[in-house]
This record gives structure tokens, C-alpha cells and sequence, in this order.
């Protein structure tokens, strides 16, 4: 069924040398402890189930092929309901009361930042999963999901050059959307080009008509959409009924939220993303894994970027145990030192970079077309993330702990 | 010039019909039968789901969505049976009892149907002015809160029905007397109210994103809408859409989204104090 992936799995095993007897011991170990934080219900539930069915699909894989250093794997999933403070109820009930050995999750960045001071006061690793506007700057935090330097920095450039230099921005009021919009103020400055408006909208809002017509007052060239949730993605349906008909790009649209799936055509169409992932890549290993997914959820609308990158966290967590031949976070951290932090993950080979702790990614710009067809416009190749590293964020040095954006930068010593 | 004026009347019709269509089906619940229904936004769901769903069967658009308010005012019928009836003197409860049946029904939508459903999309149609583009249906919806206002006055003003209803609301054990058969009525007029939230549901499902959750983005103005109206539905829903879309709409287009909600919240906390029994006291005080 699936020979590439068991293959894989016995090489990894050879490569550390594991003997059998050896394993025989340790099967009695009790399992490792997995805590999962991941919204299935309420507003963002669409887009958090993914990321539990790719958490449950590889804990199942990694278990039958004989688990991380021999031991099983026990995953504890908690619904946070898309409550902060939930999230840090139930993160500290995971990592005090039920001592897993590694926390996953969270969608949005509200959430990530409501729980990581929670584990910075604890040695347990925290795998975050979504791309996200970047920044963020912590020892005990691993970011599985791309970044500004690796969306922005190559979307916004392409959009200009296409449709030109007026852009207008509709962004979340959180601290996602807000980082974001100061990125592309950022680069749109860099590049020349002018931010002719920029909106934010506060979470749950679903009306637009006052939008759609600033927009049209304003006369952009095209969109930047870093709206949040099922609410404010009514957005599109709206702006297509009033004929709006420009051009838009975003870091979330498409790979996602599937708004192309989830939305009649075309009110998608002319929308452009960057992403490592998205369920329409046809690359052998990529129709591999949709495969086993799809075989396991016969019901997924969609494999979305954060239910891949949930499913890749648990196998960077197991060659990072393995590597390390420890569950210990500073001895994990050794490994990332090293540079060597690799999976072979089925965008391609993925690396954590040892300075920010962030992962590298094949980036791709997409474009979805008038009935919803997903065309790749460019391909990047592999995109270091390496802004954090280029303003002086050195993990393997410092721990920062702070999330950086670009007027919040550290501070020269 | 005009194509700026057409744009307010347009933007200020759009946040009306969203206040009205969100609010009718609660001023008559809340408003006139003081049942305090946090399941509100769950009867919108109702009726957004069932319009997709015969939608996709093949059923025209305005055929589903009318079968979606009707279907939504008769599950509001049997809730009215069940649960409501039990509630009437304790209005208290009747909160705790509708949020228990809403967090259920948000739930179990989701178990059964999924996090989220595929839309329907808009009805095409669009037109220009001016260098703006509009979308036709947002019109008809500013048609159908003013149709749902026209039928709630001849409904509860000029018929025999509405008579007894504004009885039974005001003195329940006198128009029981009267040999009004109040319990019937009680359950009618509930089941008009979810018929009306349906309606909404219906008429916004094409225009929004479906997930069991959506009726949460219409109960904060549904509820703030029916109490600054205050009890009477005509004389206080109306005006207090008039009045809150006035501001949304005026703040919305200079200061953006995050302030016109502000400010409309803002506004609602002025009237309230002082005028604590809505805008229809002074109304009504007037028309006497």
C-alpha cells in the first residue's frame, strides 16, 4: 500500500542502528505523550480539523511502524473551541497535570502567543503548525509552517509586477493581521509600490458592502486578503456579487482556508497565494500521502497547509528524538544546532533552521482561475527562513523569547 | 454627485436590512413574549442550512429559502412546545434553557453535517453607478426587511390574530378569561418569531459562508436592535434600525469597520441609559 513511506521508515530505523533486541526492551517503555491543542469546533473548526486528522494519520503511521525510539505514541487531543483562554487552561493542564512530552498546536496567532508564555515556564518542546507572520523568536518553540520571507517576500513582488503598484488590504484585527500588513507596508515601500488603503476588520464581522466600495473609491490594482475565519471569508462571496473583479493575493487563501472548495465559482477566481502546500501538488510523494490521508478521512474537503504541516510536525519531532536519541528539549535543540534537522516531508526535504528554529519550505505561487482550477504560476525552489537570523536572532546563542516584526526589532548589543 | 448619494442610501439600506431581517424574529420573541432565546441565532442557522440544502436538491432559490422560514417556524413550534411553554414565568431560565439547546444544536450540526458546507453563491446580477458596482440582490434584501416590517404590521395590527396576540402578551390571565386560548397563541407567535430568524438565514445563506457557528454573527445585533427598540416591535425595531445603521453606516465609511462597530455598541449603551425602556417609550408616549 504504501512501500515508499515503510521503506523510509525501516532506512531511518537502520540508519540509527537500532538492533532488535533492543526495540524488544523498550516496547515495554510507556508511551510518549503527545498533547494536542486544536480548534474543532467553533468558528475556525473548518480549518482545525484537518490539523487533528493529520496529527491522528501520523501518530497511526509512526505506531505501526514501530514508534519513536520504540515507544508508542499516545496522542492527547483537547478542544480549545477557538478560546484563548482556554488555550491556556487546557496548555497548562497538558504540560502540568498530564506531562505530555511535546505540545502541539493552535491556529491562530492570538492562541500561539496566549500559549507560549505558558511553556516558556516549562522544558517541553512546542511544535507550532501554521505559516504565520513570522518573528517570533523562542527556544522552546518550533514553527513547522512557512513565513513572511518565505510568502510575502515573493508574492508581493510577483503581484506588482503583474498588476502594478496600488495595493489595498483587508487584514483580521489581531495580531496576524496587523504583523502582516505592516510586512507588506514593508515590502511594498522596498518595491516602490503604494498601500492605497488598508482595513482591518474585527473577527466575526460578515457584512462588506461598505468595503467592497472603499476599495472601489480607492481604485487599487489589486488585493492583499489576510481576512481571518468562516465570517469574514463572506467577504469574497460579496465582492464577487458586487462585480468587484480585481486581482487579490494572500498568505492564507486557497492552501488554507479553501475558500475555492468551500465557495461557488468564481468568487475566488484571480486569487493568488504562496504556499509549501496545497492538496493540488501532483508530485509522486505528494500523491502518496493524499492517498493515505484520503483513504483514512474518506470525508476531507480538503488537506489543507496546517493539517500537512500538523502531520510533518510529528515526524520532525521523531527524527529530532531519534537524532538526539533523547526526549529532552535541550538535547533536541543539539540537533537543530547541527543544521541537520531533516524529514523528508512530501513538499520535498524540509530543514529546521538552527538560528530561528523555523523551517525551510519549497514555496510555489498558485493562482485559482475563473471555475476554481489551482494553476502554479512560479516555483521558487527551497526558501530558507532567514529573516530572523539576518536581524540578529541566534537561538543557538540567546533565548530570546520575543516575536519580532520589522519596527519591532532586537536590539543591538 | 450622485453616485456618492446612491452609494450612502445603498450602504445605509445594506446595514438596515442586516438589523431588521437579524431582529424581527426576536422583537416578537424577546421584544413582545419576553423569552430571552439565545438559540436565536441557531433558527438563522436553521433556516441557512435547510435554503442550501434544497438548493442543492435542485429546488429554486426564492422556493427553498420561503420552505426554510417555514420549516424554521415550525421547528419553533415544537421548541416552543417542548421547552419554551415550561419558561414563561421564569424568564431567567428560559435564557439558560435556549443557550443549552443552542450550544446542542450548534454541536450536533457540526457532528452530523461537518465544519463546514459548500455555498450556493449569489444570485448574478450587478449594476454600476457611477465608478461604483453594486450587487442587485443586496437590494432585494433591503426589499424583503421592508416586506417583513409591512407584514408584522398587518399581521399583529390588523388582524383578529394580532388583536388576541397583543392581548395575551399584556394580560395573559385576562385574555384567558376572555376565552382566548392563550397557549396556542403563545406557540403561534413563537413560531412566527423563528420563521422570521429563518427567513434571515435564508435570505443571507447565499451570501455568506456556512458553518454551524454563523449564527453568532447576527445575535449581538439582533439583541441590541430589539432592546434599544424596546416592547412595542413596530414602533421601536423600525426606528432603532434606522437609527443604528444611520451610525454604522456614517462611521463605517470614514473610520472603518472596527469603528462603526464600536460606535454602534457605543451608542446602544447612551440609549439605553437613558432611555431604559427603548426607543418605543418615547414613541409610544407621543402617539397617546
Amino acid at each position: 500500500m504504501n512501500s515508499g513511506h515503510k521503506l523510509r521508515m525501516v532506512l531511518l530505523g537502520a540508519m540509527l542502528g537500532t538492533v532488535a533486541s533492543m526495540n524488544l526492551a523498550r516496547a515495554a517503555e510507556p508511551p510518549l505523550k503527545v498533547g494536542l491543542l486544536e480548534d474543532v469546533s467553533g468558528d475556525l473548526a473548518f480549518m482545525g480539523m484537518p490539523k487533528l486528522h493529520g496529527s491522528q494519520l501520523a501518530v497511526e503511521e509512526i505506531n505501526k511502524s514501530g514508534g519513536i525510539l520504540g515507544r508508542q505514541i499516545e496522542l492527547i487531543h483537547l478542544d480549545p473551541q477557538g478560546d484563548n483562554a482556554r488555550y491556556q487552561e487546557f496548555g497548562r493542564r497538558l504540560l502540568n497535570r498530564d506531562k505530555v512530552d511535546v505540545l502541539i498546536g493552535g491556529i491562530t496567532s492570538a492562541s500561539r502567543e496566549a500559549l507560549r508564555p505558558i511553556v516558556d515556564r516549562t522544558t517541553t518542546p512546542y511544535f507550532y503548525t501554521n505559516q504565520y507572520e513570522g518573528g517570533v523568536c523562542d527556544a522552546s518553540m518550533i514553527s513547522m509552517g512557512a513565513v513572511p520571507e518565505q510568502q510575502f517576500s515573493t508574492l508581493i513582488p510577483w503581484m506588482v509586477e503583474k498588476f502594478g503598484k496600488k495595493v489595498y488590504v483587508i487584514a483580521a484585527d489581531y495580531n496576524f493581521g496587523q504583523i502582516s500588513a505592516e510586512w507588506n507596508r514593508k515590502i511594498m515601500k522596498d518595491l516602490g509600490g503604494e498601500v492605497v488603503g488598508e482595513e482591518f476588520i474585527p473577527l466575526g464581522v460578515s457584512q462588506f458592502a461598505q468595503t467592497i466600495q472603499n476599495i472601489q473609491k480607492a481604485k487599487p490594482d489589486w488585493l492583499l486578503t489576510i481576512n481571518v475565519g468562516a465570517a469574514q471569508d463572506s467577504f469574497f462571496e460579496q465582492a464577487a456579487a458586487a462585480n468587484l473583479n480585481l486581482p487579490m493575493g494572500s498568505s492564507i487563501k486557497v492552501m488554507l482556508g479553501f475558500e475555492h472548495k468551500r465557495f461557488k465559482p468564481p468568487a475566488l477566481n484571480n486569487m493568488h497565494a504562496t504556499a509549501n502546500w496545497f492538496e493540488e501538488i501532483d508530485t509522486p510523494e505528494a500523491t502518496e500521502f493524499k492517498k493515505r490521508w484520503h483513504a483514512k478521512f474518506p470525508d476531507e474537503l480538503y488537506i489543507n497547509d496546517m493539517g500537512y504541516n500538523a502531520y510533518n510536525a510529528l515526524y520532525m519531532y521523531k527524527a529530532l528524538v531519534e537524532k538526539a536519541k533523547s526526549i529532552k528539549l535541550e538535547d533536541m535543540r543539539k540537533v537543530i544546532a547541527t543544521g541537520d534537522a531533516c524529514i523528508d516531508a512530501p513538499e520535498g526535504k524540509v530543514c529546521i533552521d538552527p538560528k530561528s528554529q523555523h523551517t525551510s519550505h519549497r514555496m510555489r505561487l498558485i493562482s485559482v482561475g475563473p471555475k476554481h482550477e489551482v494553476k502554479v504560476e512560479k516555483d521558487y525552489g527551497t526558501i530558507q527562513p532567514y529573516w530572523l537570523g539576518e536581524i540578529g536572532c541566534d537561538l543557538t546563542k540567546k533565548n530570546d523569547k520575543d516575536q519580532y516584526t520589522p519596527s519591532h526589532l532586537p536590539k543591538k548589543s | 454627485m450622485s453616485a456618492e448619494l446612491f452609494s450612502l442610501f445603498y450602504q445605509f439600506a445594506d446595514v438596515f436590512a442586516f438589523l431588521i431581517l437579524s431582529a424581527a424574529g426576536l422583537a416578537i420573541v424577546f421584544g413582545m413574549m419576553g423569552v430571552i432565546n439565545m438559540a436565536h441565532g441557531e433558527f438563522i442557522m436553521c433556516g441557512a442550512y435547510v435554503t442550501v440544502g434544497l438548493v442543492n436538491l435542485g429546488v429554486p432559490l426564492a422556493i427553498a429559502q420561503i420552505l426554510a422560514a417555514v420549516t424554521a417556524g415550525l421547528i419553533g413550534v415544537l421548541v416552543e412546545f417542548l421547552v419554551v411553554r415550561r419558561f414563561y414565568k421564569r424568564p431567567l431560565d428560559s435564557l439558560l434553557a435556549t443557550w443549552g439547546l443552542s450550544l446542542i444544536v450548534t454541536q450536533s450540526m457540526l457532528l452530523i453535517v461537518g465544519s463546514a458546507v459548500r455555498g450556493i453563491g449569489t444570485p448574478e446580477g450587478s449594476f454600476a453607478i457611477g465608478g461604483y458596482t453594486f450587487s442587485t440582490y443586496r437590494l432585494v434584501l433591503f426589499g424583503c426587511a421592508v416586506a417583513v416590517l409591512a407584514g408584522l404590521y398587518i399581521i399583529f395590527m390588523k388582524t383578529r390574530f394580532g388583536v388576541i396576540a397583543r392581548a395575551t402578551m399584556q394580560n395573559a390571565a385576562m385574555a384567558k378569561a376572555l376565552g382566548a386560548r392563550t397557549g396556542r397563541i403563545y406557540a403561534i407567535s413563537f413560531g412566527i418569531g423563528t420563521g422570521l430568524a429563518g427567513l434571515c438565514g435564508a435570505l443571507y445563506a447565499p451570501t455568506m459562508t456556512l458553518i454551524p457557528t454563523m449564527g453568532a454573527t447576527f445575535v449581538v445585533e439582533s439583541f441590541v436592535t430589539v432592546v434599544i427598540g424596546g416592547a412595542n416591535v413596530l414602533l421601536g425595531t423600525a426606528p432603532a434600525a434606522v437609527f443604528l445603521a444611520m451610525i454604522r453606516m456614517a462611521l463605517n465609511a470614514s473610520y472603518g469597520q472596527i469603528i462603526g462597530q464600536i460606535g454602534m455598541l457605543v451608542a446602544v449603551i447612551l440609549i439605553i441609559r437613558v432611555l431604559p425602556e427603548g426607543l418605543s417609550s418615547v414613541l409610544v408616549r407621543r402617539g397617546r
